[in-house]
């Protein structure tokens, strides 16, 4: 029996994951990090992007999370993500659509709080196009 | 004394008054299940939330750099109180409850001479304290919940509201009032700090065993930065918990409310029932001793 880290993750409405797993690659706000078990503990913030789920040496699962903040303790990696979808569900007209209407958002943003806000939901429509297309 | 019409037509609005609270009472049993569902699968977040933030907070603790959101203004003289209602009444105590505290509290406020500004969510709410402090209320947000339940754009919302008016300094602290669900019978009135960040009630023991160990976290990127970034979420989830809560609360009020009017009105019926079989049977009587009498004084 190989070794495993528990895979916590959270959505604002529900536990949506909670099982062990081999390793999970996680995209950090400095770069992705790979969580095997018996991982130094860490605090991260996450970017928008995709975790990978590994088992038996292949990425078994992938899914889509638009950020939120990574915990990582030896027994466990617990991730608190705002939106989470499997790479799968996500449909490239949507993630264009949402590029799009991001875009329109940022030209017509006049107060720094908008501005701020379109450009994340800018980021994450990029990076929901570039987990599709690989 | 009333005549046996009267009574006939007493009897069927009953009826039909209990038909529409049971009704009521059906739907807001529905409704329970799912934001009481709801509510629970939201736990886990907050929780997980609240446990890491105090982590953080402890690492940071009392440093020059920490955040404004965490060390707060230095003052507490402009209080912001959120007050979480329901949209709609019929709900038994539901919403005076909670207005109720609210109103304790603001008046416990002024009598220390601060300055009390109010953000109302639930019309219900807004409603009954306009009257009182309407020049105090800052904001109001109406119709949370939708067909689907609430989403959390909703509590973005709210929260990006506070955590602007906090920018510009408009208060000190922040505490939000809502009723937190126990069961359909029951809810508690609970007042939570939002800003500053109080820390959450971490069980110690609960805490080492989660961890393992305290062993010291690693950051990335600082802790500063990490904090900066999560306190607002911070906000942004408590709201969107209290909202869960009341929802679910209302509904469960709602619930045993129209049970007992139900019940109520299954009494009345009964009790009308009983008076208008004893006048008709009065007046048999009635009929029968007149024609009696008729009959013997032929």
């Amino acid at each position: 029996m190989t070794d495993t880290t528990v895979l916590e993750l959270v959505s604002p409405s529900a536990l949506l994951k909670s099982e062990p797993v081999e390793m999970v690659v996680v995209p950090g706000m400095e770069g992705n990090f790979g969580v095997l078990p018996k991982h130094a503990p860490m605090i991260s913030t996450i970017r928008p992007g995709v975790i990978d789920i590994y088992a038996g040496g292949k990425v078994s699962e992938r899914i889509f999370v638009a950020g939120g903040v990574a915990e990582v303790n030896p027994e466990r990696c617990t991730i608190l993500a705002e939106e989470a979808v499997a790479v799968s569900d996500l449909k490239a007209d949507d993630a264009q659509a949402r590029l799009e209407a991001a875009d329109a958002a940022l030209k017509a943003a006049s107060t720094p709080h908008d501005k701020a806000n379109a450009e994340r939901e800018l980021e994450i429509a990029r990076a929901q196009i570039s987990a599709l297309s690989n | 004394m009333a005549s046996l019409k009267d009574l006939r037509s007493r009897i069927a609005s009953v009826k039909s008054t209990k038909k529409i609270t049971s009704a009521m009472k059906m739907v807001a049993a529905s409704k329970l299940r799912r934001s009481q569902d709801a509510a629970e699968a939201a736990r886990p977040y907050a929780d997980r939330m609240g446990t890491m933030l105090g982590r953080l907070a402890a690492a940071v603790g009392g440093s020059q750099g920490a955040p404004k959101l965490l060390a707060g203004t230095g003052k507490d003289d402009v209080h912001l109180l959120v007050v979480f209602t329901a949209d709609r009444g019929l709900c038994g105590g539901f919403n005076a409850s909670i207005v109720k505290a609210a109103r304790l509290k603001v008046r416990a406020l002024k009598a220390d001479g601060k300055t009390v500004k109010l953000i109302c969510v639930g019309r219900k709410g807004a409603d009954a304290l306009k009257r009182e402090f309407g020049d105090d209320i800052v904001a109001r947000y109406t119709g949370i919940e939708g067909k689907k339940g609430i989403d959390f754009s909703a509590a973005s919302d709210v929260a990006d509201k506070i955590l602007a008016l906090y920018d510009e300094g408009e208060f000190d602290v922040c505490t939000i009032f809502y009723n937190k669900f126990v069961s359909a019978i029951s809810q508690v009135v609970t007042a939570q700090q939002l800003v500053p960040f109080a820390g959450a009630e971490v069980d110690e023991e609960q805490e080492e065993e989660a961890t393992g160990s305290s062993a010291v976290y690693e950051y990335e990127p600082s802790e500063e930065a990490i904090l900066a970034d999560l306190l607002p979420r911070n906000v942004g989830v408590q709201i969107f918990g209290a909202m869960l809560e009341s929802s679910a609360s209302e509904h469960g009020a709602r619930m045993s409310a129209m049970d007992n009017a139900t019940r109520n009105a299954g009494d009345m019926i009964d009790r009308l029932s009983i008076q208008y079989n004893r006048s008709r049977q009065a007046q048999i009587t009635n009929e029968l001793i007149e024609i009696i009498s008729g009959a013997e004084a032929l």
